[in-house]
């Protein structure tokens, strides 16, 4: 394996905390202000894609800016799987960036500049997370996205941001330096060293002779330490998490926040543990399990919500931990479906997240009872629903297929009919809570949203009435996006089939 | 004398550092005015700050011993002598007293509006005694200036201080008197057996165990009061409340560290048999100081008692790390010690800030200026980042070191810590969390201006350097921290020895 050492890792951090930073500094023009987060956006998003021709490859590309202590260091080094998150945050952060001016200025929204702030530094721990070459680095980027969430959970600065927001520190910060920081410690003082294995996922970096209960135990404390990937019982933050504005859900609750998460225990499965710790302590198959019960039982919950935000989060819950149990499953198979679903997770799910935000702005609900018939006034953002709804369940030529196709090849490759079946019942479950609200907005009467809309501003019946086109366009761009992926998935599948040269 | 390096540079640099502040100081008596009294003291600690650095720049980090010795006869009659001289151990303390004195003169420019001569002279007298303490190697000299911080420190509290100042600063002499009693009676008990008060020569000897416990105890109590640990830590929060702000700059970032010196440089080279026989209880009394100091904190409504209780709370992190007895344990509780200074420093000083502008200490007082002083919020938020251990930042080293050496050499103390980790990030966070949002704020409250920029960027600088590259901080200590080790490690195989 070669390793080409370059600064580009680091550029592409640089130029999003720059980008943070001109934000702050040009506080008073909102129009020099929003230009800075979209250039920030797409030149963080081209460094990351600059680097892709060399990760497909086969190589590595490292710096290491300071060192702490022996094996203990400042480190980036990008692979196949931090390319593949790296790529999605700063993709997607583009088209959040427009949303987020129509979402912002329609609503007149206060704080701009500090929205804007944090929202661009999570992006900067998001793409920090994703390139991190050891356990202390990403630590490091896991605490700065808690931290600089925090004022975007509590924007609205009412009694209930507070309280969720104050959920969610508790959680995330309590679970982060509760187990997480204990695992880093055990990890160092068994290995020597935090720095991720060298060498592919098969060999990870504990020494053969390391005590095995002390693995286990370390193990545990990771799986625990990371309540972003919000596995039951650690999920509670996320719905909490949805008294945000919509974009911060859309772009931190279904990609930034939550996949790093998902991406911190697939990093540490493959590349702290490796494939063949993991099997030889059978550790793979009981985390596939609370992955499993986290699926089924955040889908039944979804059922019952009516606040559309709410049933997304808990979708949200549900599918992260579709991402668990494939990388668990620890065949190829398996895992390259799980990474996948990270990619055709996160374009579906900030398209639907999109569209909560597009109908809130637009028709000032959130309940799912009241949106009957707001597919006639809404149709682009309704349709991209409908498309990523699709997706989130799982129907061929849209992108979740492919990744639920790998997963389930992997569970029958390793003759695991228990996932199979929680598989399947995820994806009944999945219709269940998402076909209701396209029918209800397409093919029922006119809804309380849609009285109020004519009552209220004069609207006649029959006319579109669409959130502003800074909004629409993004998210129709994503649900286009969730198709190409569904019939041309080798983009992602060949930087997911690099993890494993 | 092999211990000692003598001066290598053209000057006596530890002598200057102790006595130009002093000359200094009674100089201020000569000058007439106020303000030339505060330039004059500014002057004064700046150059003295300077002097030190070449300490850093010239110090060998290959030897363990002591460096820029200086050596004279003293009181022969009783084989006292003036012996100065640092190592890794004492080295960065020497520097983070003088680089202190100066912010705190800078804080202090509005402050105090009485006596401002007088307050300057107990200033470079502070200065005086601190860089005392930390590079005395002569047993006697070391409690004189121990005991000289005592005057200045108590004179900072009980003139310049809040309303309750008399009670807080009596109880602050009370408890400190009564610890320096019993290390003058371990001094002179050491000094009837072994015929000399030379520091390094005491722990060539070897004594009986009974003797090292009594010994032990006897210095550990002035020390632990000093930390403080609990259950001796309750002069803290009286003192800090009623202290100035430079006061409290002085007391959490330089007199509190004298106390985990002491165990460093006594307990554990003098006594190692008594430090190992003690070590449980220490490291049980660190815990409850750390889970303690956490959980009290927490329950705070004036700034500068919850930063207090957070002081009980680091510190016992740093005497847990010297109890553990590995190099990542002492050498991170060496570099949280500095750690502690730069940051629950910058915390006070924060506190200071706003009380010049509201004129309280209490967090609702003084909630919710997010948006009307964003830079000093930004600074308190990034001090109490520093202070909660966020990586990147200085203490995280500092305390990854301390719970890498607890976890490698007690992991059932070490996971015992982590409840107090948890605490550290709740009370910075619930503090942060007010004063940035928690109420309407005061709009007439102005933001930082120039001095109060000039005073906090050089904490923030050293807050991420040791963050992120705390090589040239730890590898000075390198060779101090083995040879202490060696040390201890040699009174375990005797002491195994039936």
């Amino acid at each position: 394996m070669e390793t080409i050492y370059s600064i580009r890792p680091l550029v592409a951090i640089l130029i999003a905390s720059v980008a943070s930073l001109l934000i702050m500094a040009t506080r008073n023009r909102p129009n020099l202000r929003e230009t800075w987060s979209v250039l920030g956006a797409l030149a963080t998003c081209l460094t990351v894609v600059s680097m892709t021709p060399w990760i497909l490859a086969g190589k590595y590309v490292e710096i290491t800016p300071f060192v702490i202590l022996p094996g203990i260091s400042m480190k980036f080094r990008v692979d196949a799987l931090g390319i593949l998150f790296g790529t999605i945050a700063s993709f997607l952060w583009i088209l959040v960036s427009f949303y987020n001016i129509g979402y912002m200025r329609s609503l007149n929204e206060h704080a701009q500049t500090r929205y804007y702030f944090c929202f661009a530094v999570a992006i900067v721990g998001a793409v920090g997370v994703a390139f991190s070459g050891n356990l202390f680095t990403l630590y490091l980027f896991y605490e700065l996205i808690t931290i600089f969430t925090y004022p975007l959970v509590a924007h609205h600065q009412d009694e209930e941001s507070y309280e969720g927001a104050r959920k969610y520190m508790v959680y995330l910060t309590g679970t982060a330096k509760g187990f997480f920081l204990p695992a880093i410690i055990l990890t160092y003082i068994l290995a020597g060293t935090l720095d991720f294995a060298p060498s592919g996922v098969v060999q990870g970096i504990f020494p053969a002779d390391a005590n095995p209960t002390l693995v286990t135990v370390t193990y545990i404390l990771y799986l625990a330490g990371f309540a972003k990937a919000a596995i039951m019982p650690f999920h509670n933050w996320l719905p909490s998490a949805m008294v945000a504005p919509t974009p911060v859900s859309a772009l931190l609750h279904a990609v930034a926040v939550v996949k790093a998460g998902v991406f911190c225990v697939s990093r540490v499965m493959l590349s702290v543990f490796g494939l063949e710790v993991l099997d030889r302590l059978f550790l793979g198959i009981p985390t596939a399990y609370a992955a499993g019960f986290t699926i089924v039982l955040a889908s039944v919950i979804a059922l019952t919500k009516d606040d559309l935000k709410a049933r997304l989060a808990y979708s949200t819950v549900s599918q992260l931990s579709y991402v668990i149990i494939g990388v668990s499953l620890l065949t190829p198979t398996a895992v390259t479906g799980g990474l996948l679903h990270i990619a055709n997770h996160a374009f579906s799910k900030i398209t639907l997240f999109m569209c909560a935000g597009a109908i809130y702005v637009a028709l000032h609900t959130k309940k799912i009872s009241e949106m009957g018939g707001i597919g006639r006034v809404m149709p682009f953002t309704l349709a991209a629903f409908g498309i990523a709804s699709l997706s989130m369940i799982g129907v061929p030529l849209v992108c979740g297929f492919v990744s639920k196709w790998y997963m389930i090849r992997g569970a029958m490759e390793g003759h695991h009919t228990v996932f199979l079946l929680v598989f399947l019942a995820s994806t009944i479950l999945n219709t269940g809570y998402f076909i209701p609200i396209l029918t209800k907005a397409f093919f029922e009467p006119p809804g309380a949203a849609l009285e109020h809309l004519h009552h209220g501003s004069g609207h006649t019946a029959g006319r579109l009435h669409e959130a502003p086109i800074a909004m629409v366009v993004p998210l129709v761009l994503t649900a286009i996006a969730s198709v190409i992926m569904g019939i041309y998935p080798d983009y992602f599948l060949n930087i997911v089939k690099a993890v494993f040269r | 004398m092999d211990f000692l390096i003598p001066n290598q540079l053209n000057y006596p640099v530890l002598s200057t550092l102790i006595f130009l502040p002093l000359v200094g100081a009674l100089i201020i008596f000569f000058i007439r005015n106020e303000t030339g009294a505060k330039v004059w003291t500014l002057a004064v600690s700046t150059v003295t700050f300077l002097l030190s650095l070449p300490l850093y720049i010239y110090f060998d980090p290959s030897t363990h011993k002591y460096q820029f010795g200086e050596h004279a006869p003293w009181i022969p009659l009783f084989k006292v002598n003036y012996t100065l001289g640092v190592d890794g151990i004492s080295l960065l303390l020497v520097l983070l007293s003088t680089l202190l004195i100066p912010i705190c003169v800078l804080c202090s420019w509005r402050y105090i509006g009485k006596r401002v001569r007088e307050f300057h002279f107990c200033l470079l007298l502070m200065e005086t005694a601190c860089v005392g303490v930390f590079s005395a190697l002569d047993f006697v000299l070391f409690y004189i200036f121990w005991e000289a911080m005592l005057v200045p420190m108590y004179l900072l509290i009980a003139v310049w201080g809040g309303p309750d100042k008399v009670y807080a600063s009596i109880k602050f002499f009370i408890y400190t008197m009564v610890g320096g009693v019993f290390l003058l009676v371990a001094m002179i008990a050491l000094f009837l057996k072994t015929g000399t008060f030379s520091i390094p020569e005491l722990m060539t000897h070897s004594y009986s165990l009974s003797f090292q416990i009594w010994i032990f105890l006897a210095m550990a109590f002035p020390f632990a009061i000093k930390v403080p640990m609990a259950p001796f830590h309750t002069w803290l929060p009286a003192a800090h409340v009623e202290a100035p702000t430079a006061g409290s700059v002085l007391l959490a970032s330089v007199l509190l560290k004298m106390g985990t010196y002491g165990f460093v440089r006594f307990c554990l080279p003098i006594t190692p048999e008594a430090s190992l026989y003690f070590a449980p209880l220490m490291l049980w009394i660190s815990i409850i100081s750390i889970v303690y100091g956490g959980y009290v904190a927490l329950g705070q409504t004036d700034m500068k008692r919850l930063i207090a209780y957070s002081s009980v709370a680091h510190m016992g992190f740093v005497t847990l790390g010297t109890f553990v007895f590995n190099k990542n344990g002492i050498e991170g509780a060496i570099l949280q010690m500095i750690n502690h200074g730069v940051t629950t420093g910058a915390l006070f000083l924060c506190v200071g800030i706003i009380y010049e502008r509201s004129h309280s200490r209490q967090i609702m007082d003084n909630a919710g200026i997010g948006k009307i002083m964003p830079a000093y919020v930004g600074f308190l938020g990034f001090f109490s980042l520093s202070s909660m251990a966020f990586p990147g930042t200085n203490s995280f080293v500092g305390e990854l070191l301390v719970l890498i050496g607890a976890f490698s050499g007690a992991l059932f103390y070490g996971v015992l810590t982590i409840p107090g980790v948890i605490l550290a990030a709740a009370y910075m966070l619930r503090l942060l969390q007010k004063i940035a949002w928690g109420g309407k704020g005061n709009p007439t409250f102005v933001d930082l201006n120039l001095r109060e920029w000039v005073y906090l960027i050089p904490l923030a600088i050293f807050v991420l350097w040791i963050g992120l590259a705390p090589t040239p901080f730890l590898e000075v200590m390198h060779a101090s921290v083995d040879h202490l080790i060696a040390q201890v490690q040699a009174a375990k195989a005797v002491a195994l020895i039936p």
